[in-house]
């Protein structure tokens, strides 16, 4: 390799290894991400397609701010990053593990200079007396000391949690374990939607990329609910269901209950109440204003069907009882909505009860038709999504061993203590990886103790 | 006694604190500061109360949820959280004067709260029934909470920094002379991030592990959870700010004013402005 090679690669490597390249990435993926939260992701609404212009769509797909998460900027931001952070990492781990593994035991005059917390007993004990009587202070204190001979002086060394010095790596670790783990339920996993009937069972779901999903056992609802609170405000939406192996119920997911905030999990695959709706049909009379021509009219689910006068209506909402929502009414209501010949749209409620109601909305609004409301064939169905991802447990690995590690790097620290004892004096010196204030105070308590335990023995 | 009686007191006693802060920053005696920070915990005392009180009341109209449900009640708990973490800051390191910048949030939060939101207990919808709820809104709060009271201290910092730079001689005097040192702010402004990074760690952890159990993934890209990974990302570059040359001192304190305004906005902006999964908190 050449030299101009070597220095190539070597600033490579410093570029990699240096923290201005984090502060770059971390901020600038703060910035970036903002795009993603303005602009609708996925296959935005129809309003907002509408709402700007040709060219911006364009400009936009080309960059693609339609899922930016997914781009190839925001994945290659994140890749330098795991890069920066691996790097990183290499290049101190060794500086660090040597800090940890090979003490430096003796209190050199450099190393005191270098300390911010020294303090100097003097002491006119026989010097061996004095290195036993220290080590056992400090063992009794602090931590058991090591001690060691040079240069015709004794040195003690001891120190207190070398470990938490890891502590960081294990934080930046646990970043690399969550991308793993996301990575594995991208690659592996799926994300997809299943409606099924009262009373049926279904064996394939649909993903979210439209593809049709064997589920390799089949599962039936058994009947779906809604529950209201007085207001009328929806308390709990819950689905009776039973898993099927070769079309036998499974004994412990038989009338299984999901709702909302409870899901089912078979077999790694998870089933989560979403939405629901009515399939069952919708029964209607139209007539002229003058209640002449009365057509019955049958709506199946949520489908549209014309009228006799060109407008086209479909049900939006329908209830047995009205009087949940309004206290003076009674019996069925459906809320319609109404698309008129003219391109007009209006939402309103029919009753079953109440046709002089039904009546005069027609009335109010003109010509007519007049809709009564005859009741609902219920047959409901419940709307479920479906997700399987074998990483969600890797992601949560590298979540504990974050919190763990941030605890660690922020709240606990590596202390260590010298003894210097040479020519009549105790030379003590002091430092911590982290939280200096606290450790000056703990360290000023221990001279003093220190102190008085090496004066008061002279007194007898 | 009332729960809303009682916020109606803590308002008040916020207020009052706030003003006697002003007054002590200005006057400089002692017991001005004294009297400042025990009508604060005065407050602190009657909110909790009041918090536990609300919490009773749902139990008695028989809808019983803990009092985190809505944006007035997350206004409120937001407020309380901010006394709580400068109490703690006060008991620990005694620099009282912060006061005068961390409890004009206080009393920003309660005065908007019991002025401008609707104060109504109303039964939870079923997304919210779940006791993750309780952990990710608490964990998040008390973060958010440390980010207020270091982003009053980064500009306690921007205040004193170019002080001392344009003036050297009058240094000790007037309302300066009151403030910590920089360095000082500087190492409380990190002991604060240090008590807030962890807990909005959690507080995501927390939100994930939700909308994993409720919905079956734990991140979609929804404007809420991306806004508090922007959060997430400035506080982490500021931790790595201070081992970086040229990234410390003013620098570190403006990333901290920027990290609280995106807070902010990750709290309330994001149901102002934007649209997402998160409905929570935009209820008015
Ligand atoms: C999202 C990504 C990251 C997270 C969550 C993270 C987290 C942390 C935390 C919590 C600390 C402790 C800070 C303190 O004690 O004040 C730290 C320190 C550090 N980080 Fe990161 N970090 C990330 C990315 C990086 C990257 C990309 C680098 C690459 C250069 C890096 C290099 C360092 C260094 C050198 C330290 C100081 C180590 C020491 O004090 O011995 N970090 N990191």
């Amino acid at each position: 390799m050449t030299t101009q090679q070597k220095d190539f690669l070597h600033s490579l490597w410093d570029f990699f290894c240096s923290l201005k390249l984090t502060m770059f990435l971390l901020i600038s993926l703060a910035v970036i991400s903002i795009i993603g939260t303005v602009i609708p992701q996925g296959t935005p609404p129809e309003e907002y397609l509408a709402s700007i212009s040709l060219a911006k769509i364009k400009l936009y797909k080309a960059l693609g701010f339609f899922d930016m998460y997914h781009s190839w900027w925001f994945i290659l931001l994140l890749y330098l990053l795991t890069v920066n952070l691996v790097a990183c990492s290499f290049k101190r781990l060794p500086h660090i593990w040597k800090i940890i593994t090979e003490p430096v035991k003796v209190l050199s005059g450099a190393l005191e200079q270098s300390l911010s917390n020294v303090a100097t007993i003097r002491s006119s004990d026989d010097p061996a007396v004095l290195k036993e009587k220290v080590a056992a202070f400090l063992k009794a204190d602090f931590a058991e000391p090591e001690v060691v001979e040079a240069d015709g002086a004794w040195h003690l060394f001891a120190q207190k949690a070398p470990w938490c010095r890891l502590s960081v790596y294990f934080v930046h670790l646990s970043v690399i374990i969550i991308f793993i783990g996301a990575l594995i339920g991208s690659l592996f996993g799926y994300k997809g939607f299943v409606n099924i009937l009262e009373g049926e069972s279904v064996s394939k779901i649909e993903s979210r990329s439209g593809k049709q999903l064997d589920l390799g056992f089949a599962l039936r609802l058994e009947k779906f609910s809604v529950a209201h609170y007085a207001s009328g405000a929806p308390k709990e939406f819950k689905s009776i269901l039973t898993v099927l192996e070769n079309g036998k119920p499974v004994p412990d997911y038989t009338n299984a209950r999901v709702i909302v905030n409870d899901p089912l999990t078979y077999k790694g695959i998870t089933f989560y109440q979403s939405s629901y709706g009515n399939a069952g049909n919708y029964f209607f009379t139209v007539s002229d204003l003058d209640g002449k021509n009365p057509v019955s009219l049958t709506v199946e689910g949520k489908a549209s069907v014309n009228l006799p006068d060109g407008s086209s209506m479909h049900v939006l909402e329908a209830t047995r009882d009205v009087s949940e929502f309004a206290k003076d009414l009674s019996g069925p209501a459906a809320q319609v909505e109404l698309h008129t010949p003219d391109g007009k749209a209006e939402s309103f409620v029919v009753y079953a009860n109440h046709p002089e109601l039904n009546l005069q909305h027609a009335k109010e609004h003109g010509k007519g038709p007049v809709l009564h409301y005859k009741g609902a064939e219920e047959r409901m169905y419940t709307g479920l999504q479906v997700a399987k991802d074998p990483g969600v447990e890797i992601v949560w690995l590298g979540c504990l061993l974050m919190v763990v590690g941030i605890y660690i790097a922020f709240f606990m620290s590596h202390r260590r203590i010298w003894v210097r004892i040479q020519h009549g004096a105790v030379t003590v010196g002091g430092n911590a990886s982290k939280n200096q204030g606290a450790f000056q105070q703990s360290f000023e308590g221990l001279v003093a103790r220190l102190t008085t335990d090496l004066t008061k023995e002279k007194q007898p | 006694m009332t729960s809303s009686l009682l916020f109606n007191i803590t308002t008040f006693a916020y207020l009052i604190s706030m003003l006697l802060f002003f007054v002590f920053l200005a006057g400089r005696a002692k017991v001005l500061g004294t009297a400042a920070i025990a009508v604060a915990y005065g407050g602190l005392l009657a909110q909790t109360v009041a918090i536990g009180l609300r919490w009773k009341e749902s139990y008695d109209m028989g809808v019983g949820h803990a009092p985190l449900s809505n944006l007035y009640e997350s206004v409120v708990f937001f407020s309380w959280t901010i006394v709580l973490i400068y109490a703690l800051l006060d008991i620990k390191y005694k620099y009282r004067v912060i006061g005068a910048f961390v409890m004009p949030f206080a009393l920003l939060g309660m005065a908007w709260a019991q002025l401008g939101l609707n104060t109504g207990i109303e039964p939870l919808v079923p997304a919210l029934q779940s006791n993750w709820l309780l952990y990710h809104v608490i964990t998040c709060f008390l973060g958010y909470a440390a980010f207020a009271v270091a982003c009053g201290i980064s500009i306690m910092y921007l205040i004193k920094a170019n002080h001392d730079e344009s003036d050297h001689k009058s240094g000790e005097a007037g309302i300066m002379g009151m403030f910590p040192p920089i360095k000082v702010l500087d190492d409380l402004n990190y002991r604060a991030i240090m008590v807030g990074f962890p807990l909005l760690t959690l507080g995501i952890i927390t939100g994930a592990a939700w909308a994993n159990y409720a919905w079956g993934t734990y991140w979609s890209w929804d404007p809420k959870e991306t806004w508090s990974l922007i959060v997430w990302f400035v506080y982490a570059a500021f931790l790595h700010a201070r081992i970086t040359k040229g990234w410390v001192g003013r620098r570190a304190a403006w990333l901290s004013i920027v990290g609280f305004a995106a807070t902010i906005f990750c709290y309330l902006g994001v149901n102002l402005f934007l649209s997402g999964l998160h409905s929570y908190g935009g209820g008015k």
